[in-house]
């Protein structure tokens, strides 16, 4: 019954990786940085800013934040695939999402090193 | 072709409201599974507020300190309970289908026990940072 031409296209697969690659560092980021919240000392200011001086938290905070994109995009747009039919429509909130998406990175990106 | 056709023209439709809120139940892996995309829904919206949080915490001490203030609002309280409820189930939630994925725990039994392990387990751990951050 299927009856589609399998050459160049990748019906999703790249996607779907990318999916459950992403999602294996987020949970990393998340069992560390969970692991400093509540293990470590109690936090105060200078516990908080101190933490994200160090240029691994940086670097591994950024990490999580580019998958987090990554992933949120795929996750989004399968909703948007299954609930909004109309062809125009979903392309405006697609675009609108890649949008939002593309302003919480450069946010972070903001907040990490300023 | 035609059979199929044949049979959907047979199949008696029954999804309307009612049957959609009081008829159809999920089983649990429906739950864990419709609360999984839920939860993710919801972290995409809240990570506009979580960004605003993570800045002002940053900023200064001074801002630092008003973030402090801030989360004991309870109605802030209440909405930051809702996105770390959602973060931690969909963080279990996620690994059970990575194990589903990689052929573990397909038995009708083991599916339902890890369906009842992650709902619980969401709730838990929302209630372990809870606790920490009040």
């Amino acid at each position: 019954m299927v009856s589609r031409i399998v050459v160049g296209a990748h019906y999703g697969w790249r996607d779907w990786l990318a999916q459950r690659v992403t999602a294996v560092i987020m949970a990393l980021y998340s069992v560390i940085l969970a692991a400093v919240l509540l293990l470590g000392q109690p936090i105060n200011y200078d516990v908080w800013h101190g933490l994200f001086a160090q240029g691994w938290m940086r670097v591994a905070t950024l990490l999580f934040a580019v998958s987090v994109a990554w992933h949120m995009w795929i996750g989004v747009r399968d909703i948007l695939m299954d609930y909004v039919k109309p062809v125009g429509l979903r392309l405006v909130l697609q675009v609108l999402v890649v949008v939002v998406i593309a302003a919480y990175l450069g946010w972070t990106v903001q907040i990490l090193w300023r | 072709m035609s059979q199929a056709a044949a049979n959907k023209k047979n199949r008696p439709k029954y999804l309307n409201l009612t049957a959609l809120l009081f008829e159809i139940r999920l089983p649990l892996a429906g739950w864990v599974s419709i609360l999984h995309r839920i939860s993710g829904a919801l972290l995409f919206v809240g990570t506009l507020w979580l960004l605003f949080m993570l800045d002002r915490s940053l900023a200064s001490a001074r801002d630092f300190a008003f973030v402090v203030h801030y989360l004991h609002l309870w109605p802030v309280k209440l909405a930051l309970l809702v996105l770390i409820w959602a973060y931690c189930h969909h963080f279990c939630a996620g690994i059970r289908f990575l194990l589903l994925e990689t052929q573990r725990g397909w038995d009708k039994k083991s599916a339902r026990l890890s369906s009842i392990v992650v709902l619980i387990a969401g709730v838990a751990l929302t209630i372990v940072f809870g606790a920490r951050l009040w």
